[in-house]
């Protein structure tokens, strides 16, 4: 359960909303409070998740803070969205993790990286970490094949189930039934959506972000760390194929698919990483969520390192360097995957379902129109 | 140039002026945070289009437009002032778009675009944030928390100002004044010299800083008046709403569903009139000439989903004589009334959306439609309060919105825009989004006339 002060405050805010209604072009949040007159638990929850900051409402809004009525949509439903990863959280006893995030997950990926040393030192030697290798097979000689692939699959799909168990039970517990989910054109509605990243444009002239001014630099970082995560995992993927079907193995040369992949990938998920990080720091603080905040600059900076040591790597693989960049990248890509169902990585799972039940909502809506 | 106020009258004529090559300082009487007077609460404004343009559908003639004015005003307006003021908010969706106001998009299947009346997208504080924008990127100053306290004029023309920020006083100089500062709806003081003491009960719904202050000091320099002294627009507001500032979320739409009592518990007029949209605005001034300006509704179970929700919960109980005691009226009273109601109610087919056959017999006051008997628990209680909205009363202007002195020589450089003036078209009564519409035509214009008049 959310926590009930975020829960009453949240009812408190959306009630003054719907009694005002001004912000009805902004997003989906409020056409989905105009649907309701009064809000459950159940209600607030997808609703906070329906909801991307854009903080449009906020400079919008003639019951902002200092007015009495202190109308702060944004920050009310950051909280109870932050309740909801911890509440959504798979196993239950990791929820832990989202109450001191940058510390935890700052924690995990360094005795990851210190594992992949003590290892990587304890059964290859230092001889081999420690000096160059080229030619095919080079990155395996400093971290077996198996070594590297096997802790990496098992991390990857328990990350796939952690994050699949956490969409089931809120979808379960905001939208309920579970025949829903089979909705194709629903569930095509909400890819669009997210992939177009359709509501960081608020009313189309993108957020207030970093201040109250309309912006979508915002949008375009946002596209460029998704799209950038993207083209990593398709280069992952290709180099799965490459290794396992078609038996070339890497390093791969500098114009092959996985290498252009993953570096214009990583080269647009540090650039998209930073520029948020950038935003975040210059950004307006009131309305802002601090807990949120820390989780949002914990996973940038999860996905910039990550990005950062594969791209360093590229560059010194011919270098005695390779080995120890090799051992630091697979602790952070480690590091990574073990705590992206605790992290903001979790934002794209509830979103994503949250956008679902807005399509459905949207659509049972349409057809009322038209019946009536 | 020195613009008194910092609503949407005030920003449109500081555009125009420094479009006109003015050197121009805003003074906004109110802190950033509340910027924009009245116009921060509104949400549309309706102009005349003769074609579809993007923001509004089909077209709205001037004569349509003006017919839509006679029936609210019951022809309390100036004909001239009023066509004049149509015609030239022709196309004002443009105009105002060029100058970076955005606009609510067609929701599907929830809001489909109106022919009259265009929605700023987020409302008006959104509308003002986007001209104060396009106003610092032109280089017009505004200064907030600044007060006007004095005008200096000689036989009608202005000569300085005396301001005031944070204790501080300053005398301003400048070749020519605009004063779009508002009405004095919320100066209590002046309200009660013509409401008396039951002034102290009327919540004003819209900014506190509209005390009117410029208003009367143009009237004491000898500025003639336009419009009645004692009219103000008000509607009926939950009674639990802030005495300023409550803005839209504290009307209450409950009336035509449920009867309404005076703090005697007794009925005092036809709560199903007519459709809410065309009765609303009666009831502020109803409600203000009952006893302590208070009021009740009451409505059942089969209502309670009927109208908009609002801010504040309503009181709720499992019998209309514990609502009554709940909502501090006579228990026993407010069932007789209820009672002897229910009895009156001829049987008929309850529809909201029409004038339906739902009527009482026999009962003074009557209630004409969707009258049913309040007989379903739990009951529901609301307090009602008038709400003032805007006062009528402003200076008198011409079509160059100079104001009038003495017999109806104009100042040549006084300027009034906006609340200020709207008395000179709307003496009575509302028409939804026309404030704006008064706001945005007479700022434009005062702000080119008067930087014309700097020359």
């Amino acid at each position: 359960m959310p926590s009930d002060e975020h829960l009453k405050e949240a009812d408190r805010v959306m009630t003054i909303c719907n009694a005002c209604r001004y912000c009805a072009g902004f997003c989906a949040v409020f056409p989905a409070m105009e649907r309701r007159r009064t809000f459950d638990t159940k209600d607030l929850v997808y609703m906070s998740n329906l909801c991307f900051e854009c903080r449009a409402c906020y400079y919008a809004c003639q019951y902002a803070p200092p007015h009495e009525f202190a109308v702060n949509v944004p920050q009310a439903l950051s909280r109870l969205r932050a309740d909801t990863y911890e509440d959504y959280a798979w196993p239950r006893v990791l929820k832990g993790f989202y109450k001191n995030n940058a510390f935890l997950v700052g924690l995990v990926t360094t005795v990851c990286i210190v594992l992949a040393f003590v290892l990587t030192l304890t059964f290859q030697g230092s001889d081999t970490l420690f000096s160059a290798h080229q030619g095919e097979g080079a990155f395996f000689a400093v971290v077996p094949y198996g070594a590297m692939v096997f802790p990496a699959m098992v991390m990857f799909f328990y990350a796939i189930f952690a994050l699949l168990a956490g969409f089931v039970s809120f979808w379960r517990r905001t939208r309920g039934s579970i025949s829903d989910l089979i909705d194709v054109p629903a569930f095509a509605r909400a890819v669009k959506e997210a992939f177009g990243l359709q509501y960081m444009k608020g009313g189309g002239d993108g957020c207030n972000y970093p201040d109250e001014k309309f912006s979508k630099s915002r949008m375009w970082h946002h596209h460029l760390v998704f799209y950038g995560f993207g083209l990593d995992f398709c280069a992952t993927s290709i180099a799965a194929f490459y290794h396992n079907i078609l038996h070339w193995h890497s390093p791969y040369p500098y114009l092959s698919l996985p290498v252009v992949f993953g570096t214009v990938g990583g080269v647009m998920m540090c650039i998209g990483t930073v520029g948020l990080l950038y935003l975040k720091a210059k950004s307006d603080m009131d309305p802002a969520e601090e807990k949120m905040l820390t989780l949002d600059k914990t996973f940038l900076w999860m996905l910039f390192w990550t990005s950062f040591t594969g791209l360093l790597l590229l560059v010194f693989r011919e270098t005695a360097m390779m080995g120890t960049l090799l051992v630091i990248h697979l602790g952070v890509v480690a590091g990574l995957f073990l705590t992206i169902p605790y992290s903001k990585f979790a934002h794209a799972v509830y979103r994503y379902a949250a956008l679902v039940q807005n399509a459905i909502e949207v659509r049972e809506d349409e057809s009322k129109v038209v019946l009536g | 140039m020195l613009i008194a106020g910092g609503g949407n009258a005030a920003m449109c004529a500081a555009i125009m002026a420094r479009h006109g090559g003015a050197s121009v300082l805003v003074l906004e009487a109110a802190p950033k945070a509340f910027r924009g007077g009245n116009s921060r609460h509104t949400r549309n404004l309706r102009y005349m289009h003769e074609g579809e343009d993007g923001f509004l559908t089909g077209t709205y003639p001037e004569d349509e437009f003006y017919e839509d004015l006679l029936r609210v005003t019951g022809g309390d307006t100036n004909e001239e002032l009023a066509r004049f003021c149509i015609r030239q908010s022709q196309d004002a969706g443009e105009w105002m778009s060029a100058h970076g106001i955005k606009w609510q998009p067609s929701l599907r299947g929830t809001l489909q675009l109106s022919r009259t009346n265009a929605f700023f997208l987020g409302g008006g504080k959104a509308l003002m944030n986007a001209y104060y924008e396009t106003a610092g990127k032109m280089g017009i100053r505004a200064e907030y928390d600044t007060e006007v306290r004095d005008l200096n004029i000689e036989d009608g023309v202005f000569r300085s100002a005396v301001v005031e920020h944070e204790g501080q006083t300053r005398e301003v100089a400048a070749k020519a004044f605009i004063g779009a500062s508002g009405g004095f709806e919320a100066n209590v003081p002046w309200l009660k010299e013509y409401w008396g003491d039951a002034a102290d009960n009327f919540i004003i719904r819209g900014t506190p800083y509209n005390k009117g202050r410029v208003l009367r000091q143009l009237f004491d320099a000898g500025a003639k008046p336009a419009g009645r002294a004692k009219g103000f627009h008000a509607i009926a507001l939950d009674g639990r709403a802030p005495k300023f500032d409550g803005g839209i979320v504290t009307r209450l739409d409950c009336v035509p569903f449920g009867v309404v009592l005076n703090k005697n518990a007794e009925r005092f007029y036809d709560e199903g009139e007519d459709f809410w949209p065309k009765r609303y605005a009666i009831w502020g001034t109803l409600i203000a000439g009952q006893p302590e300006q208070e009021a009740y509704c009451f409505v059942d179970a089969k209502s309670i989903d009927l109208f908009l929700p609002s801010v504040f919960p309503p009181f709720q109980a499992d019998s209309v004589r514990q609502l009554a005691a709940a909502l501090d009226l006579n228990p026993a009273k407010a069932e007789e009334t209820v009672n002897a109601f229910n009895a009156s109610v001829k049987p008929g087919t309850f529809d909201a959306t029409i004038l339906d056959d739902c009527s009482t017999e026999g009962m003074d006051p009557p209630k004409s439609h969707w009258a049913r008997p309040i007989d379903t628990p739990p009951f529901y209680g609301y307090p009602l309060r008038p709400g003032i909205t805007f006062t009528y009363m402003g200076v008198a202007v011409n079509k160059q919105c100079q104001v009038l002195f003495g017999d109806d020589t104009p100042s040549p450089n006084i300027f009034a825009a906006g609340e200020m003036m709207s008395g000179n078209i709307l003496g009575k009564g509302y028409l939804a989004g026309f404030g704006m519409t008064i706001g945005t035509v007479f700022g434009r214009i005062a702000g080119r006339e008067a930087a014309r008049a700097i020359g």
